[in-house]
C-alpha cells in the first residue's frame, strides 16, 4: 500500500482519536505495515475541536503530521469548514449527514453517509459511532481488512461491548459498501 | 555498548524492513503505543525496579504506565510529592542497590536540579527523564519544544560532567533508555534522557527486543568483605568505583561536599581537585564511548542537516526528497547531545557546503556546532519556536535560501 494520510476530526467525546489509533494498529500489527498516530492535544477532555493524524505506509514515516490528507472525516461542521480545503486532490471527504453540511466545492470525492442516524436507528448507543465511521470507511475502501480492525477492537473495549462494536462496525461496511467504487 | 547505526544509503530504512516487515517477530513483542510507553518498556528491560516521580505532561504516561507495571514485578512506584523529593528518592533508592528513573518536564527538571548535581557530586546512578514542551516556566505543557538542551547540561551549578540522550523515533527511544542505564552504572552518574512532546506522544510501531538481544549493564558491586574497610571512593585501575549496597555490609559516609575516598567531607586542596578531575573526566574522556549518532543520506553530503529528537523526523523526510531528486543533502541524527560529540561533528561536517543544525529552540545545538567546526560562518540554524513540529518545507525553504536558489 501506498503512503496514505488520513486526518479523522470531529468534536472532543465523538471518539475520533480512537477511531484513528485503532486504525493504525491494525496497520502495523496485523498488516505488517509502518503507521504513525498523532493527535493535536489540548488541556478539554470533552467538546472543542479534536483531530487524529494517521499516516499508513509500507514504507519509514518520518514527519508525522498531516497537512494534506488523502482521506479526511469530518464529524462536525466545524471540523469540516477548518479541514475540507487542506484534502489532497483527487482524496476522500467522509462526513456525517446529520451534523455536517457540505458547502464547498472541493477537488476530492464527497462521501455523506447518515452513520449517527443509523446507529440511533439500529444499535442505540452513541458510543459506537465511531467504529461504525472506520466500517463505513473501509466499505468503501479496505485501507485494511475488515478483520485485522476487528481484531484490534476484540483487543481493546472491555468484553461485554465487544458485539455492540462488532454490529456498529457491520452496519458501517453496509453503509460504506453502497459507495464502493 | 552499541555501535553506532550508519544507515548512509538512499534506501535508508531506519532499521525497518520494507513489506512483510512483522516476519519473523512474536506477535507479543509488535507494539503499536506511544513515546513515552516506548521509554518504559525501555526501562523495564534494562531492570529498572524503582520509580518516584509527580505525573506531568507531557511525560505523564511514564508514571502511569510504571505505576501499573513496577508493582506487578515485584518494584516499587512512589508517586512523591513533588519533583524534587521524586529526585532525592531515586538517589536514596539507588545507594540501596536498585536501578532508578524518575521523569519529568521542563518545570519539573528545573526543580530537580539541585539534587541532580548531589547525584553528579556523589556518583549515584540514576536516570532522568525529561520529555520536553514549550518554556520558559509553564509554558505550554501540550506542546513541543526541544529548549532544555542547555538546562540539561549547566542545570545544576558547579563544573560538572553529564550524560544527555536521545531519540526521534520509538525503536531507538527504547534503545536509548536502555543504554541510559548501562551507562549510569558504568560511569555513576545520572545520565538525562532528552524527549520532546512529539516523540512522547506520538504513536507508532516499537519491536520489543528478546531478552539478551541488548547488553545490559549491571550494578558492580564491591567485592570487600563485610567487615573489612571499603572504600566507596576509591576508584579501581579502570576508573569505576565498585559500590555496596547502602545500609548492608558495609558502613560509609555520602555528601555533597568535596569528599576522599571514605566519603568524609575534606576542603584539602589536593582532595578537591583530584576529585572534580575525576568527575569530569570519567565522562569527558570517554566522549567517543558514550557518542551516538545516525547518519541518513550523508554519504558525499554537501548540505548536512544536524538535528535530532522529533526534528530530525522533519529533517530526514527533507532529505529524502532532495535525494530522490538528486540533491546532495543528508542528516546527521546526533543520539547523544551531551557530553558534545565535538570530533564526530568536525570529521562529518568538514566537506560540507553548509550545515544547516534543524531544532526548536533559538540555537542551543547549534552554538555547539558553530563551536566546533572549521568554518563556524557555514553553520545555520533552521528552527520553530512556536511549539509546533518544524515541517520539512520549513527547512527547505532555509535550505533554497543558503543555496542561493531563493524560495
Amino acid at each position: 500500500m501506498k503512503r496514505t494520510r488520513f486526518v479523522f476530526s470531529g468534536s472532543g467525546g465523538q471518539g475520533v482519536i480512537t477511531a484513528g489509533i485503532i486504525l493504525a494498529e491494525a496497520a502495523v500489527i496485523h498488516e505488517g505495515m509502518n503507521a504513525t498516530q498523532t493527535q493535536s492535544y489540548g488541556a478539554a477532555a470533552r467538546g472543542g475541536s479534536t483531530r487524529s493524524d494517521v499516516i499508513i505506509s509500507n514504507q519509514p514515516i518520518y514527519y508525522p503530521e498531516v497537512n494534506q490528507a488523502n482521506i479526511l472525516v469530518c464529524l462536525t461542521q466545524e471540523a469540516y469548514i477548518n479541514y475540507s480545503s487542506t484534502i489532497r486532490p483527487g482524496g476522500l471527504v467522509l462526513t456525517d449527514s446529520r451534523f455536517v453540511k457540505t458547502t464547498k466545492k472541493v477537488d476530492a470525492r464527497q462521501i455523506e453517509v447518515p452513520m449517527y442516524d443509523m446507529v440511533m436507528e439500529k444499535i442505540k448507543k452513541p458510543i459506537v459511532f465511531n467504529i461504525c465511521m472506520l466500517g463505513a470507511l473501509l466499505g468503501i475502501t479496505e485501507f485494511v481488512r475488515p478483520t485485522s480492525l476487528m481484531k484490534v477492537i476484540k483487543a481493546t473495549v472491555p468484553k461485554d461491548f465487544i458485539e455492540l462494536n462488532q454490529n456498529a462496525f457491520e452496519l458501517g461496511m453496509e453503509l460504506g459498501a453502497l459507495y464502493n467504487e | 555498548m552499541t555501535d553506532n547505526i550508519n544507515s548512509n544509503s538512499v534506501n535508508d530504512n531506519n532499521g525497518i524492513k520494507p513489506n512483510n516487515i512483522n516476519n519473523g517477530i512474536k506477535a507479543n513483542n509488535i507494539k503499536f503505543i506511544q513515546g513515552n510507553e516506548a521509554c518504559v518498556e525501555g526501562a523495564l528491560y534494562a531492570g529498572v525496579d524503582f520509580f518516584a516521580g509527580y505525573p506531568i505532561t507531557p511525560s505523564t504516561e511514564i508514571a502511569e504506565l510504571l505505576s501499573k507495571k513496577l508493582p506487578e514485578k515485584g518494584g516499587k512506584f512512589i508517586q512523591m510529592e513533588d519533583e524534587i523529593a521524586s529526585m532525592c528518592a531515586i538517589i536514596g533508592a539507588s545507594l540501596t542497590g536498585h536501578k532508578v528513573m524518575t521523569a519529568t518536564s521542563g518545570p519539573g527538571f528545573s526543580l530537580k536540579q539541585e539534587a541532580l548535581g548531589y547525584a553528579c557530586m556523589a556518583e549515584i546512578p540514576c536516570v532522568i527523564v525529561n520529555v520536553q514542551r514549550g518554556g520558559p516556566s509553564t509554558g505550554n505543557p501540550t506542546h513541543v519544544s526541544q529548549g532544555d538542551i542547555n538546562q540539561a547540561r549547566w542545570g545544576t551549578h558547579g563544573d560538572h560532567a553529564i550524560i544527555a540522550l536521545t531519540a526521534s523515533n520509538h525503536q531507538d527511544v527504547f534503545e536509548v533508555t536502555v543504554d541510559a542505564f548501562n551507562l549510569a552504572e558504568t560511569y555513576r552518574t545520572p545520565v538525562i534522557l532528552l524527549f520532546d512532546e512529539v516523540v512522547g506522544h506520538m504513536r507508532e510501531k516499537l519491536i520489543i527486543p528478546e531478552k539478551g538481544e541488548l547488553p545490559i549493564v549491571d550494578r558492580l558491586r564491591t567485592s570487600v568483605r563485610k567487615g573489612v574497610d571499603y572504600h566507596p571512593y576509591l576508584p579501581r585501575e579502570d576508573g569505576r568505583l565498585p559500590m555496596s549496597d547502602f545500609g548492608a555490609e558495609h558502613r560509609y559516609n555520602v555528601t555533597g561536599l568535596f569528599h576522599d575516598m571514605w566519603g568524609f567531607p575534606s576542603n584539602n586542596p589536593q582532595v578537591v581537585r583530584e576529585l572534580l578531575h575525576h568527575l569530569v573526566d570519567k565522562i569527558e574522556n570517554n566522549v567517543h564511548t558514550i557518542t551516538r549518532y545516525k547518519e541518513h543520506y550523508l554519504e558525499g553530503a554537501d548540505y548536512i542537516l544536524i538535528s535530532y529528537g522529533s526534528s530530525a523526523r522533519s529533517a530526514i523526510h527533507m532529505a529524502k526528497n532532495r535525494r530522490e531528486r538528486g540533491e546532495k543533502v543528508g542528516v546527521l541524527e546526533l543520539q547523544s547531545i551531551w557530553p558534545f560529540p565535538e570530533v564526530m561533528v568536525r570529521e562529518k561536517c568538514a566537506n560540507a557546503k553548509a550545515v544547516i543544525v534543524v531544532e526548536m529552540n533559538m540555537g542551543q545545538v547549534m552554538r555547539e556546532v558553530k563551536a566546533c567546526v572549521d568554518n563556524p560562518s557555514k553553520v545555520f540554524l533552521a528552527n520553530r519556536i512556536d511549539n509546533k513540529l518544524i515541517n520539512p518545507t520549513n527547512i527547505k525553504t532555509l535550505l533554497r535560501i543558503i543555496q542561493g536558489r531563493g524560495v
